[in-house]
């Protein structure tokens, strides 16, 4: 899966989770900070975006995910890894 | 004559009312920050006088009195507990005893927040099985005593509490088969670690990942008892956090159920909170005598069970 369509889909679940605006998802942002997006809420991202993309994100891999760039390399290395 | 049936629900809530603004004295927090990361406005917390041993009885008598039987007629009295004073002895006996349940076998189970739901299980199967006629279920909880108050991760979501139920014989199985299971792996994840730490501690994130992936097990519960998610008239998931019970409920697919919500007033009174979120919503008026009505506790051990059972 490409990188664009992995972002595309982080976007959608930020938006259904957290009500995040799509057009505001880019590699550079952080989800705490500039998403506003809190730590239960990334817990339902995480939960959400390991059945999309059906991938393992173990709890301890999710404090490294400090950007979305970042969710979007692990997705896609996790994915390779299956 | 092979089910059981719930009989009569009875609840005691302390006193004492904490609010957030409460708790915004003691640590750096805000109204608003509880509601939004928990749901929670109020709470309440037990006074010395309102022991395990006290309020459980009193959530004993109000049931008894709704089920129309009294404690000598009881062959069982189940306490639901993790916050016993001390070790030694269990309260269950000291229930019965006060109760007057002459009669009655007494014990606690301790399955941290799953401890009702568990406790209404055996309750049923004792029932059923016929080695007791009537069972008295109660949770009884005072979280307060093993509260970090400078832990503002914790002490905004613990509380006291206590509800009962008694459980008696019925044509049908209304209280409905129960899935359990547990992730004793993740045993750490919520604690009061003993030998001489007695504060409550909790990973949040942890739990509240594996509490929201359970909705598939809470519909299995459905399954085993034949009724359809979108039959349920009620959901009362144990009151930890109102953002679990709508991550949880969410996928259920209860569509037309009321949601307990009984959190937002009272806190996370584990093993209690159940009954009391149920008594809640009974009392309300929301729900009618033989509705369905899925429960199901998740909390420490980890440990988790869950039932359709039919209002009293």
């Amino acid at each position: 899966m490409s990188q664009s369509d992995i972002l595309e889909g982080l976007a959608a679940i930020l938006e259904e989770v957290a009500g995040v605006d799509p057009a505001d998802v880019t590699a550079d942002k952080t989800f705490i900070d500039d998403l506003d997006v809190d730590s239960l809420s990334m817990v339902e991202v995480v939960v959400a975006a390991e059945e999309k993309f059906d991938v393992k994100i173990p709890d301890e891999d999710v404090k490294s995910l400090k950007t979305v760039g970042d969710a979007v390399s692990y997705i896609q290395r996790a994915g390779v890894a299956a | 004559m092979n089910g059981s049936r719930l009989m009569g629900i009875g609840t005691y809530r302390p006193a004492r009312l904490v609010t957030n603004d409460d708790l915004a004295k003691r640590v750096a927090t805000s109204d608003e920050w509880v509601r939004s990361r928990t749901g929670i406005a109020t709470r309440r917390i037990a006074d010395t006088d309102e022991t395990i041993v006290a309020m459980g009885s009193m959530a004993a008598e109000k049931a008894l009195a709704a089920a129309g039987i009294d404690a000598a007629e009881l062959d069982m009295v189940l306490l639901a507990t993790c916050t016993n004073p001390s070790q030694i002895p269990g309260s269950g006996p000291q229930i019965a005893h006060r109760l007057g349940a002459v009669r009655a076998g007494a014990l606690d189970i301790n399955a941290g927040c799953a401890g009702f739901a568990y406790a209404l299980s055996v309750a049923s199967d004792m029932v059923r099985v016929g080695s007791a006629r009537h069972v008295l279920v109660v949770a009884a909880e005072r979280l307060s005593d093993y509260t970090d108050w400078d832990d503002r991760s914790t002490c905004i979501l613990l509380a006291d509490g206590a509800g009962a139920a008694v459980v008696g014989p019925a044509p049908t199985r209304e209280i409905g088969p129960a899935v359990w299971g547990h992730d004793g792996g993740k045993a750490g994840a919520i604690r009061v670690p003993g030998y001489g730490d007695n504060l409550f501690r909790m990973e949040g994130q942890t739990v509240f990942r594996w509490a929201i992936t359970l909705t598939p097990t809470v519909r299995r519960a459905c399954e085993l008892a034949g009724v359809a998610p979108s039959e349920l008239a009620g959901v009362i998931p144990h009151q930890a956090n109102l953002r679990i019970i709508d991550a949880l409920v969410a996928g259920i697919g209860a569509t037309n159920a009321v949601v307990a919500r009984d959190v937002v007033e009272s806190g996370n009174t584990s093993a209690a909170s159940i009954p009391l979120a149920f008594s809640r919503i009974l009392d309300g008026g929301q729900l009618r005598p033989g509705d369905p009505v899925l429960l199901f506790g998740f909390g420490a051990g980890l440990t988790y069970c869950g039932q359709v059972v039919r209002c009293p």
